[in-house]
This record gives structure tokens, sequence and C-alpha cells, in this order.
């Protein structure tokens, strides 16, 4: 029986495939193998020897058996090994592209100033691009024969024969969305109106279509020293620094009364813009205490009610904030501008996460 | 406005510098637009003395001068013919720039000589044309700074001129003299007292000037006088440099009188050739309308009915507050001259000179509004210069009409002016800087000067506190928030989509457009839109001429760009207005895609294919997911003409609620667009999109069965045109509660199903909610599937 032990035992080992192996198993441990064989041979043996003989024999089995499965799952793991031995790749090869989508910079803006005014209890407004000469200048103190008027290069809508209402216009400013929310909402109130404004000017500074802010804020005491306040938080927030300097200068829009004109300090060292240092100073944009007479136009009391306004370019401080060179290129759709000056999807301006990355 | 600093202290005793000028100016409102400081490029020439002078040896025209400079005697070579022993020169040694000649001075060797250095002429210098010879001072010490000398001896030539933007507001510092008041006001100075006595004629007035009673309204007042016998010419030199410092050309005497005192006082003038003027008589009367007149700029105008015209018996002779007439102007040659000084209201001429499209000076002062009430002076003070300088004998002043009233006054709320403005400026303070301007205090009452045609309230009076107090004073408070404690949410619905979408787009691989919201009328036509409603009457040029009617023409048009410049596979989107109509409100938002090429650059795993419709319908279905619209929507076919007819689909909730259109675009409309195609594209309304009803944030419970799914595949053989929408709705009617999704995984068209047919596999997929399925339940639902979607399609099981 050693000898039979020995002898498959020896096989397995060597066997080099699963067929082998088969034939092996069967010609041990098969309905006629060799096992098999002597457990037959158990019937014609003493019931002393078979007490000897039969426990042997299935040790016997069970040892060829398991030396059988050892090897089967050898020669598998070897089998597999050489498998994915062949199974190189090249994995320096390039990957399935996947598009990736980017938000204009005028819309990324937009979301953050709309995400620290919020902040400040300011909700958004809108207004329609197209309006009345009314809303756009007369209800602004701006009435016909201003020369702002003619200053601001309005477009005018067409008008059909036989309508003689004044024509419509587009648009010079987000303004009118001020007079537009006061009748709406009336006073109190906290708005800030984001949207384009045209202006009929081409050149490499200037686009036809633009975008602007206002903010409008009005309370029963509501002062300038309030509106630089806000200025300066805001400038602080927009432009992720810890403090800036604001200067008002007096100026004048006819809407507002007293007026000014807001300039941040800054540098321009090797062309680059660092806001709230250096020794220059950058107008970014205009404010005042809201006239009386415009609160008229929105049909709030100016005897009851002040407040503040302002207004500045989405555009220019996005080419401010982000070294943006060119206006013209925001209108462009240039490929590689949008990927290169875009945001991607998830960058979702937020105070707690931050405006920028 | 441009003034030189020299003229402006004609106005304002000060001793502030130039620079505490400047920031008081900005500080103002009077924005310092620049400075030109002559005297700086001249800051290093130094004057010298000429010690002796010899010829050259080698040069007849050259002298080798010994001059004495700062630095000692130096040699300078020099080819002026005035170079010569004793005179008191300027020089410019090695190493100083040369604005004239555009050199900087080096040693040289001038056939043979050493020279060390170079004495200038005015041109040299650009203080003049002149270049004769080098410039002779008639004193001046050895080493002085040649700049200081001409502070001191000639300063008009190193006047600093100052440039500063005027808002509209302030026609009265159009005139140096207002912007001295505003300065004095200030604390940098005080007013000098500038105003001549009246003076007195010696004879009548030989022309007479009548105003029509309907044009008193446009011109209320109007003050003439004859100077006769007057000798016209070249301006002394101080008024000509007076003009050329702000970039005026001197003309002659009398018209330069004119524009000096349009900028010394905001006092636009006009000078008649007396003996021009026909019947000895001026009529100013409103245009009849078709009249003509040649200008001063001898270009011709014709008037509208109601321009203010200046009239003599030969017709029109000026055209009032805007320009004169070329005839009657005066010429070198004039002796006898009748001087205006009229008030022209502002609004008349506004509109007069926009109709004109003439920005004269004048113009720009009376349509902002000149002081009616110094018109007296004003003529009075233009004689007394004319007398001095041109000689003559001035007659009677004529007045036609009267000066008209200025006069009002608003109360000064100092309490209100600290709470507008937040500065704590004392009343006693307040008062003082409205004295200052010219504002008479009664009681607290302001009477407003007449120079200041803009304060029209209470408002201006803080203006005028506000500004003069100087806003850079300014500190910030606070703005208490509007509710304590956490900011509610700011954003409506319909603001919220806006960003959902945009940011969904970008997360689909789509790159943001911002693209002008008007276009040219075929592109708009292309779109259903172009209509005169919509059209601008300026446009900037016509490919800006209509507002867009949808995005899609603005991203083929970006399409067609990006594709000249190389770049074919492109997935742009646009979030913005479209207009329907030219009134305000006529305007909606849209959210349109565009795919043009491939899904993306070729590569080794070949997955790069063409887009198709299948692609811009995924995306389109994912924005509409993300705005929160209903899975279950109907796709209708019959959308616009700028559609491939056979590939687009209308994204519905019922035949007239429409979300969303997506599908090929029509070839023709890219060809006119000049857009390489195919193009895929999707239109989505995203105010169509209703609005959740639920208005708290739980979700409903989450329903799940453990009971095993089971899923069965059908083929039905249909015609080619059967929609596999209307399969599966049909397949989902069979069993509501059973089946849970149908999928259609398999198209096949033709081929041994013969011609104009196809078949379509789909998979049903049964949840069971109460008891597990048995073959029999299966059995049931199968059939009535078969059942069903034959009824609905005329489809057969395929076999």
């Amino acid at each position: 029986m050693d000898d039979l032990k020995q002898k498959y035992l020896t096989q397995i080992a060597g066997a080099g495939d699963e067929a082998t192996l088969e034939t092996i198993r069967l010609a041990a441990v098969g309905k006629k193998g060799e096992v098999a064989l002597k457990m037959r041979e158990l019937g014609g043996m003493t019931p002393e020897e078979r007490q000897v003989a039969g426990p042997a024999l299935n040790a016997l089995k069970n040892e060829i058996n398991s030396a059988l499965a050892a090897k089967k799952a050898a020669l598998a793991d070897a089998a597999l090994d050489a498998r994915l031995r062949e199974e190189w790749l090249d994995v320096t090869l390039p990957a399935r592209s996947r598009p990736r989508g980017t938000i204009h910079p005028i819309s990324q803006v937009t979301e953050e100033v709309t995400a620290i005014f919020a902040e400040m209890g300011f909700s958004v407004a809108e207004g329609p691009r197209i309006d009345t000469d009314w809303y756009n200048f007369d209800a602004l103190n701006i009435p016909g024969h201003h020369p702002a008027r003619a200053e601001m290069d309005t477009f005018y809508m067409h008008r059909a024969e036989g309508d003689n209402r004044p024509p419509h216009v587009l648009r010079t400013h987000t303004s009118p969305v001020q007079i537009r929310s006061m009748e709406a909402m009336g006073a109190p109130m906290r708005i800030i109106c984001p949207g384009g404004v045209y202006r009929a000017d081409y050149d490499h500074t200037h686009t036809p279509m633009f975008h602007q802010v206002e903010g409008l804020a009005i309370d029963r005491d509501i002062s300038m020293a309030n509106l630089k306040w806000v200025l300066e938080e805001f400038v602080k927030a927009f432009f992720e620094v810890d403090g800036v300097d604001l200067r008002f200068r007096a100026s004048h829009f006819p809407f507002t009364e007293p007026s000014a004109e807001v300039d941040i300090r800054c540098s321009w060292e090797g062309g680059t813009l660092k806001v709230g240092e250096g020794d220059d100073w950058l107008e970014i944009l205009g404010s005042g205490m809201v006239h009386p007479k415009v609160l008229k136009a929105g049909g709030i009391d100016p005897e009851s009610w002040q407040g503040f306004a302002f207004g500045m370019g989405i555009d220019r401080i996005a080419m401010l904030k982000y070294g943006i060179p060119d206006l013209r290129a925001f209108f462009d759709s240039d490929l590689r501008w949008l990927r290169h000056y875009g945001f991607a999807s998830l960058d979702q301006p937020t105070l707690h996460g931050g405006l920028s990355r | 406005m441009k003034f030189t600093l020299s003229w402006l202290k004609d106005h304002l005793d000060t001793t502030a510098t130039l620079d505490e000028i400047l920031y008081a100016l900005t500080d103002l409102g009077l924005e310092v637009e620049g400075v030109e400081d002559r005297g700086a490029k001249l800051r290093d020439f130094t004057i010298g003395y000429v010690k002796s002078a010899e010829k050259h040896p080698d040069a007849d025209r050259l002298r080798v001068c010994q001059v004495e400079t700062d630095e000692g005697l130096k040699q300078i070579i020099c080819g002026a013919p005035n170079a010569r022993e004793g005179i008191v020169v300027v020089v410019a040694k090695p190493g100083v720039y040369v604005p004239g000649i555009d050199t900087t001075i080096g040693v040289g060797k001038i056939r043979g000589i050493e020279s060390f250095g170079m004495m200038a002429s005015e041109r040299e210098m650009e203080l003049s044309d002149e270049h004769d010879g080098i410039i002779e001072l008639p004193s001046g010490e050895v080493g002085q700074s040649f700049v200081d000398w001409l502070a001191e001896n000639d300063p008009a030539k190193v006047d600093p001129v100052i440039e500063v933007a005027i808002t509209p507001n302030r026609p009265d510092a159009l005139g140096v003299r207002g912007i001295a008041r505003d300065l004095a006001a200030r604390g940098l100075g005080t007013l000098i007292k500038r105003d001549v006595e009246a003076v007195e004629g010696t004879f009548p007035c030989p022309i007479s000037v009548t105003i029509d009673r309907d044009t008193l309204e446009q011109c209320p007042v109007f003050y003439g006088r004859v100077i006769r016998g007057v000798k016209n010419g070249p301006s002394p030199a101080w008024l000509q440099d007076c003009l050329r410092a702000i970039g005026l050309r001197p003309i002659s005497f009398l018209v330069d009188v004119t524009n000096f005192f349009t900028y010394d006082r905001n006092r636009p003038l006009h000078v008649f050739d007396a003996d021009k003027i026909a019947g000895n008589a001026l009529r100013v009367h409103r245009a009849k309308g078709g009249e003509t007149l040649m200008g001063l700029d001898e270009k011709e105008y014709t008037f509208d009915e109601g321009m203010t015209l200046i009239s003599d018996a030969g017709g029109v002779e000026s055209s009032g507050g805007v320009m004169g007439g070329l005839a009657s102007g005066c010429t070198d040659e004039t002796t006898n001259v009748f001087l205006e000084a009229a008030y022209f209201d502002p609004i008349r001429t506004a509109y007069t000179g926009r109709a004109l499209k003439i920005n004269s000076d004048a113009r720009y002062r009376f349509e902002r509004g000149i002081d009616p009430a110094w018109t007296p002076y004003g003529i009075a003070q233009a004689t007394r210069m004319i007398l001095d300088h041109a000689g003559g004998e001035a007659s009677e002043v004529i007045v036609a009409g009267k000066i008209p009233a200025t006069d009002r006054a608003y109360k000064l709320d100092a309490a209100r002016v600290q709470s507008l403005v937040g500065m704590d400026i004392p009343e006693s303070e307040q008062r003082q800087t409205l004295t200052a301007l010219g504002f008479v205090l009664e009681g607290n009452m302001a009477h407003v000067p007449s120079w200041r045609p803009d304060v029209q309230g209470e408002a201006d009076l803080v203006e005028e506190v506000a500004r003069v107090a100087s806003l850079t004073k300014l500190e910030g408070k606070p703005l208490p928030r509007v509710t304590d404690g956490v900011p509610k949410p700011i954003l409506s619905p319909m603001q919220r989509r806006e960003a959902i979408a945009r940011r969904t787009c970008a997360a689909l691989g789509y790159n943001e457009c911002v693209t002008y919201t008007f276009i040219d009328q075929a592109s708009a036509a292309l779109f259903g839109g172009g209509a005169d409603a919509t059209k601008l009457e300026n446009p900037i040029s016509s490919d800006m001429s209509h507002m867009r009617p949808a995005l899609l023409p603005g991203l083929l048009q970006a399409a067609a760009r990006n594709q000249a410049r190389g770049f074919s596979d492109l997935a742009l989107f646009e979030v913005g207005p479209a207009f329907h109509g030219g009134e305000p409100g006529d305007q909606h938002t849209l959210v349109s895609g565009l795919l043009v090429g491939r899904t993306g650059p070729k590569d080794v795993l070949g997955s790069s294919r063409a887009v198709d419709v299948f692609d811009v319908k995924a995306d389109a279905e994912a924005v509409l997911a993300a705005l929160g619209a209903p899975a279950k929507v109907q796709i209708l076919r019959g959308a616009s003409a700028w559609w491939h007819p056979g590939r687009h689909g209308k994204i519905c909730l019922g035949p007239k609620k429409v979300l969303g259109v997506f599908g090929e675009l029509h070839p023709r409309v890219l060809e006119a667009m000049d857009v390489k195609g195919p193009a895929m594209a999707f239109t989505l309304w995203p105010g169509e999109v209703p609005m959740p009803r639920k208005t708290g944030a739980t979700r409903p419970a989450l329903g799940i069965s453990d009971l095993q799914a089971v899923e069965r595949d059908f083929a039905f053989v249909v015609d080619a045109d059967v929609e596999a929408l209307t399969l599966v709705n049909a397949a989902m009617g069979a069993d509501k509660a059973l089946i849970e999704d149908v999928r259609v995984f398999d198209e096949f068209i033709g081929g041994s199903l013969g011609e104009g047919k196809k078949s379509l596999a789909l998979t049903v997929r049964m949840q069971p909610v109460e008891q597990t399925l048995k073959d029999k339940d299966i059995e049931v639902v199968s059939a009535k599937v078969v059942e069903n979607v034959s009824k609905a399609t005329g489809a057969v099981l395929r076999g």
C-alpha cells in the first residue's frame, strides 16, 4: 500500500496539466481505479484484516484526493500567473477623454457678488433689458434735454409708423431696476440688480453690451457712512483681502445726491493688480445717496425714507480680480478663452468655502 | 475743461502748491484728468555766460566758445550766427536730453575740437518755432535753472496746464472763476475781485435788436453794443499764450476775446462785423424751418422750425447759442464790431445742437446753463478789453428782453445733512461753506447764486456741504443687519433655476458663452425673429441690428468663429434672455446647448464618435431633471423650422406645455450661418417647468419590496415610422401596479423584416409587491403586454 501511495503522489507531483491530473485521478481513485480495486478486495478479508486494511485504504484515498486538489489549485494559480504575465497594457496610453465644461467669468462673478451681498441682507432684483425711456432716464432724474442722455450713447428701439410714444431704449444702466423694485417692494428694502446693459460704444475698452450690478438700500436712517462701510466690506470680501482703503470722491450722478466716485487703494507692480496696498488709486464704482426725486418716482416718500445706491461693472471687477486683459474677449466665445478663464461647474462661490480657489 | 495755473491765480489769491490744488480739485468733484507740467522737460537746462567766442580754425560758420556754467568754464562749439562773446545763454550739458531734437547731449569732437555741451534755441526746447539763433537772455545768473528763470520772467512758457472733467451739473466750473470759487470755499485762498465798472457809451447804438414775443422763452435777454474804429489783428502775447495753452488756436483779437470769456467766466459772447449787418437791425426769432446759414466752421446748416435764429434784413446771421455765421463774422479788416451777450435757454440749445450736430463751446455752455445775471458784466468786461487793446469808441448798450429770474431759496436742515452724509459737520461750517460758494443765507433759507442752475432743492445743498467738507474724510459705519441671526436665502426659484441649469450644463461638459443679445437681421430671421419690433434704431453695426429671438444663432456664430480658428469639436451653451417683441418684458429666459463635431478627439480606444441627437437628448433631459421637471414627459414633433424636420423632439407635458426641444439643426440654417455641420442642439424654457407643490423638505417614505423582480424581453415587428415611446407606453399600461419599468434595448430596421418594417426589443421589469410571481402570473402579464402593444401600434411579436 505504501508503494501505491508513493506511486500516485509522485505522479501527481509530476503532472503538468489538468488533463494528466484527471488521468491520474481515474487511475487512482476513479470507480475502476487501483484504490477502488483494493477496496473490493476488502470483501475477501477476515474481519481482523479488514479492520486494519479498511481505514488504511480510506486514508490513502483521502491523501490522494487532497494531493489532487492541491495540485489542481497550484496548476490553476500557475496558469493564471502565466496569463496575467501575458496581459500587459501600456498604461501610459491616454484615457478616454471626459469633456470639461466651464462657467463664464460673468456668471461666476455675479454669483460671488450675490453671495457677499446676500450675507448683508440684499436680495436679487431683475428687470427688462428693453425699457421705457421713463424708467431708464426720467424716473432717475435725467430729463429729456439732460446732457447725460446724450453722453450715455443710448441704443433706441425702432418705433413703428404712427406709434408716437418716445422710443424704448436698451437700458444704459441697471438703475431702472431701482425704480421697478421700489414700485414693487416699497421701503424698507435692500436689493442688488445684476445684469446686462448697453451703450453704443465699441473700442478696446468698451463693448456695446456689458454687465453692471446696482445696489440699493432704503431705510429710515441709512447714511453715506453706511454706504462706505458696505462697500468696504464688499471690496474686502470680493478681492479676498484683509483690509482695503476706499476713497470717496465727490462727483455727480443725476440720481444720487450727494454723489461719490469710489477708488480703491492698489498697486500695479509688475503689471499685476494688488488690491489694498501701494500708492495708486483705482476707480471702481459710482455711488451716492438716492435723490429725493428718484425716491418719489419709485413711489417712496423722501420725507420718511432715505438710502444709498451704487453701481459697478461686473465685467470690470472680473477683469481686475482674475487678471483678464480684454473686455471684448468676454463676448467672443473663443474656446481657448472660455477654457482658460472659465470656472469648473463645482466651483460654486460660497462665503463659507471661499469665493475663489 | 483746461486752464493754466497762472490763469487760475488771476482769480484765486493762494499760496497752495500745485499738488495741493490738484488734490483739492479732485476731492471737490472737479476730477483732474491730467496735468501738463511744461517745465518738467527743461528741468536740466541751466543758464550760462559766453566769456569768449573764437572762429573755429577749420570751419567758417562754427565758433569755439568758452562758456561759464555751474560746473565751471566749458568749451562749446556753436554754429548759431548770434553765438558771440558777452551773451547770457541756455546750456545743455552732456547728459541732458533736448526735446526739440530728441537727442541726449554727449561730449563730442566737431572738426577736431572737443565740445562739452550745447547752447539751445527756443525750438530746441520746444518753447516756440524760433530757430534763427540761440536764446539770448536779458538777465539770469550763471548756473541758475532755466525753468526757474522762465517762471520768474516769462511764466506763461512753463505754466502747468490742468485739465479737469466737469460733470454736467456744474456749468459754473466751465469758467476758471467757478473753479477758483470752489477752491476758495475749500480754504485754498481767496477770490480776487475782477469785475470792471460798466463802460459808458459815448453814442447811441446804431444797430437795434428785437426779440420776437414768441421767442422770449428761448432767448429772454440780449445785450449788445457797437464799438467803432477798432483795429483788429493778432492778440497780445499773453492772450495768445492763454488760448494756446488750453489747446485753442488764436484767430484774431476780437474773436480771441470771445473765446477768452468763454473759458474765463463761462460767458460765451459773439462778435459781428457791424458793417455787414444789413439794415442795422437784428431780430431774434424762431426758425420757420428750412432757413440756411453758412456757419463759422464753413459748413452749411439748415434749420428746423423753432430753432433760435438771429437775422438781419438780409437773412439769418447766427444760430443763437450754437454758432455764428461766416458772412457777418469779424475778420482782420473789421473796424466796427457789434458785441453780443445773450442768454439762450439750455433745453432749446441742447435740442438744436443735437439736431444740427454742432459741438461748439457755446452750445456746450448754454445747454448746461450760463449765469444770466452776469450778462451786463460780461459785456462791460469784454468792452473794456477791446478798448484797451484795439482802441475804438463804445456805443451805449442796448438791451432787448430782460434777465430771467433765477432767485430761489431752499431750507438748509443741518441735522438732515448730518443724517444723510453720516458726518459730523457743525451747522456753522455748513453755513460758511454755502456762503463761500455764493449762496445768501436768510435764516435757514439758502438763496441760490445765479450761476448754479443745478441747485434745485434741499438735497443739492447737502451735496454742496458734503463735497466741500470732503467725502474723503467719511468714515464707514456698519449697516445694521435686517434681522438678527442667520440670513435667509435670497434667490427666487427662477434665479436658482438659472444657476442650476448653468452648472448642470457645465458639469455635462459644455462651455458657457455670453454672446451679444443683438444679432444681424438675417440670422434673427432664421430663428423666427428679425421683425421691426425688435429692431434697434441706431445699431452700432448691421451685425448687431436686432434683438435675438433665441440663443442658438449667437451660439452658432460662436461655433463658426471657433471652427474658423481650427476648433471643430464644440460643446457651447448659454443661459440668458431672448426677445419676442420690443416692449419691456417681451423677453424670456432660455437655456440652449450646442454640440458640433465629435464627442472628443480621436483616441486609441476608438471612443470618439460624431455627436448625435441622443447626446443632446440626454443632456436636455439631465438639465430638465436638475430643474425638477417630472420624469414622465411626452416627446412630440413639429417644433420650429430651424430644426431638422425628422430629427428633433419637443419635450412636453401635454401638447401646449413645451419644456424644451432637442434635435439636429436644419442643414440650411447651418449653411446660412457658415457652420460646418451637422450640429445638435437643445433649447429649454426653465420658466415652463412646473414649480413644485410641496412646501417642506421632507421626502416621501421609501417603499422597497424584498420580493424578486422579474424581467422579460419582447421583440416586436412594427412599421418603421412607429415610435418607440408608443410601444413603451402601451407596455407600461399592461399592468400599472406590477410593471415598474420598460426599456428599449434594441432597434433593427429592414433586412429580413422587409422594406418599411423594423423590430424593437423591450425589456419589461415586473416588481411584485405582495407575493413572489409564479410562471402563470408572468404569462398573464406578458400576454397583456403583447396585446396592448399590438393594439396600440399594430405590432407583431417577432417569432
